[in-house]
């Protein structure tokens, strides 16, 4: 893995928003060629949302060519709920940028067969070619998507329930009232996004801290979901220093002295306007 | 027309670059229409995966619902109260001109004249749809004739009348049928009045207040019968006075039906109402202030003689007097004038000052669904302001049916 520690959570994002400008960028989208990008929701990756908007509005990166794919998404809330992920991706990504709005995929939470949704959902991302870059954040159980502690390694797109630990930490969107959080959910599977050519996990905090500590210091364990990615050939994890403060110190320096390497990816930027 | 024409295949108009008027708050969003309508950019993202056909940018302006006038009594030369030959055609030229003010819906306003005039006039200016022609009329405001002869101001006296014979039936007989009709404006203090109030809002129209000397009391039985408007507040009432507050008195009474907001008009021109005045009574009741500009047929045309009703005025620069008198006779100053005088008056938020001119007449009204707001299925009536309010460009249902010279490409 790579490991990309940044000083605090603007610089983290930054980075994060550069490498995934510079992917589609350097993979020439096109017409008969678009670039196929997995996408997270929660306040981790807000901060590299806003800069991908802002490349786009100064003209450096268009998502016209573009597919995006969600991890998850609430079962049984409706979809113009505010906290829907639906509603998070339309107001903090989609409708700042020039996607095709058939090109933005997310899991139906209210689909009528919940199963056949996410069986159609896999379709999607295998009739797309694949995805390109996902990128995914980590819970505070360690987990990638939904996928709670106990998920199966190799599970695909499929319903969940979330854990306790899961609906605490989201309880505070929905006015800190408990009986309010959505229990289930629908999510890619962590077998999906091992199939993903490259992924990128966004860490950020204190407490996703001892999260990180069990999924890149520990073993593969399907308690620690994200651990998974140990067993991918491309994964790119993005961290505050806050992030890193389980992690041995020897760990911390060892990737800290890579960063002129890690830097290499994100500078030169590359922008769309250079005829790219 | 509006969202009819198969408004799912009508083309999507996204304005970018602005902030909109919505939940009482300026927001950075961009506003979407479709057939006349604002348009939820989130659901036709995601139910009909469309984007927009057409971008405007609006150079970081203020885009706010627009301006609702529920009493202007003509303008440019034209006299709603006037039995002229071409009812008609003075008020489509008042509707087209008051565009430039930032209004999209008004109700012309006829103030007391002999029955003869109601039943030449009334019929003649039916509800209509606002556009390019000009603002759309919500329906007519007659203020007048049953009203206090002490508090007539600038009605003629010899055309006042009282319903204490016939109630409902004398009003009847004088303004004829009502279809058009959308407020009146009475004295409570009238005999019967509280019978001719319960069946006038029995029929959906709103009844205001005004040219009265009731004292509280009357004034909150006369909400309780269904009264829900003052006519501009302070004048042609009684003062407020401590142990008696009058119809004022209504801004803050604890006898109203639960509930029940009580809407108030007042004239922000710098004349009518003394600034501090209009500050306490926003102060007192924010929710209820009803910016309107009860123009006169002056308003637009300068200094000078003109006729309001069945009398002549006198214009002296933005006020207007009973000739020969030192009774003003109405405002002469534009909607845009009165929003901005109020929020420079008030010192109140940008958004209230906005409030008070297009989501609160429509709630008066009833019409807070379809007018006064840009929340999604409204109709698309909306201004474009630079920061200090002044209206740069007005658009009725999507359409632009006015702009200033400076923004003409």
């Amino acid at each position: 893995m790579r490991l990309v520690i940044l000083d605090n959570y603007d610089l983290a994002s930054e980075w994060a928003a550069k490498y995934i400008c510079n992917r589609i960028i350097q993979f020439k989208p096109g017409q008969d060629r678009y670039f196929t990008l997995g996408l997270p929701t929660g306040s981790t990756p807000l901060g590299c949302y806003k800069k991908l908007i802002e490349y786009h509005k100064n003209g450096h990166l268009s998502f016209k060519y573009v597919k995006t794919f969600n991890m998850d998404e609430y079962v049984g809330l409706p979809r113009n709920h505010p906290e829907s992920y639906h509603s998070y991706m339309w107001n903090n990504f989609f409708k700042h940028i020039d996607i095709d709005p058939n090109n933005a995929h997310i899991l139906d939470g209210n689909a009528a067969d919940l199963q056949a949704e996410c069986d159609a959902f896999e379709k999607k991302i295998k009739e797309a070619g694949g995805i390109d870059l996902f990128v995914g954040g980590i819970g505070p159980d360690g987990h990638i998507a939904f996928n709670e502690p106990g998920s199966s390694l190799v599970s695909r797109t499929r319903l969940k329930t979330l854990a306790m630990d899961t609906i605490l930490a989201n309880a505070k969107y929905f006015d800190g009232d408990l009986t309010k959080v959505p229990t289930m959910a629908l999510t890619v599977g962590v077998g999906t996004v091992m199939d993903a050519r490259e992924v990128m996990i966004l860490i950020t905090g204190a407490h996703k801290a001892f999260a990180l500590y069990k999924a890149i210091e520990e073993g593969v364990n399907h308690m620690w979901t994200v651990s998974a990615f140990q067993q991918h050939p491309r994964t790119i994890f993005v961290c505050d220093e806050d992030a890193t403060l389980e992690l041995r110190v020897k760990t911390v320096k060892y990737f800290k002295g890579l960063m002129h390497v890690h830097n290499k990816l994100v500078d030169p930027l590359f922008s769309m306007k250079d005829g790219n | 027309m509006r969202g009819e024409q198969g408004a799912a295949g009508a083309r999507v108009l996204q304005f970018t670059n602005c902030r909109i008027l919505r939940g009482g708050k300026l927001l950075r969003e961009d506003l979407w229409v479709r057939g006349g309508r604002i348009l939820d950019p989130e659901k036709l993202f995601f139910e009909e995966r469309r984007v927009a056909d057409e971008r405007r940018d609006c150079g970081g302006r203020i885009l706010a619902p627009g301006f609702i006038d529920v009493q202007i009594n003509g303008g440019f030369g034209v006299d709603f109260s006037q039995a002229t030959e071409n009812v008609c055609s003075g008020v489509a030229l008042v509707a087209r001109r008051i565009l430039s003010h930032g209004v999209t819906s008004f109700c012309p306003t006829l103030v007391t004249s002999p029955p003869e005039v109601y039943h030449k006039v009334v019929p003649q200016i039916p509800v209509k749809s606002g556009g390019p022609h000009g603002a759309g009329v919500l329906g007519l405001h007659l203020e007048g004739p049953f009203i206090s002869r002490e508090k007539r101001g600038a009605h003629p006296e010899a055309h006042l009348r009282s319903f204490e014979a016939n109630a409902f039936q004398d009003l009847l007989a004088t303004y004829g049928p009502l279809d058009n009709v959308r407020i009146v404006t009475l004295a409570p203090e009238l005999g019967r009045s509280h019978e001719v109030i319960r069946e006038l809002t029995a029929r959906g129209i709103c009844v205001s207040l005004g040219h009265s000397v009731a004292d509280l009391r009357a004034a909150e039985d006369a909400v309780w019968s269904g009264a829900t408007f003052i006519t501009h507040l302070f004048n042609a009432m009684l003062p407020f006075h401590h142990r008696d507050p009058g119809i004022v008195g209504l801004l803050t009474s604890d006898r109203l039906p639960a509930g029940r907001c009580i809407f108030y008009g007042m004239i922000a021109d710098g004349t009518h109402t003394n600034p501090a005045a209009l500050r306490i009574a926003h102060r007192a009741h924010p929710q209820g202030l009803v910016l309107v500009t009860d123009a006169i047929p002056a308003l637009g045309l300068g200094n000078g003689r003109h006729t309001l009703g069945q009398q002549e005025v006198e214009v002296d620069g933005l006020t207007a007097y009973v000739a020969g008198t030192k009774t003003l006779s109405g405002s002469i100053a534009p909607m845009d004038v009165c929003v901005r005088h109020f929020l420079q008056a008030t010192g109140c938020s940008v958004e209230s000052a906005l409030e008070a001119a297009s989501l609160h007449p429509a709630q008066l009204l009833g019409l807070e669904k379809s007018k006064g707001t840009l929340d999604f299925g409204a109709d698309a009536d909306f201004v474009v302001l630079d920061d200090s309010l002044h209206v740069q460009a007005t658009y009725i249902s999507g359409e632009l049916v006015w702009q200033a010279e400076a923004a003409r490409q």
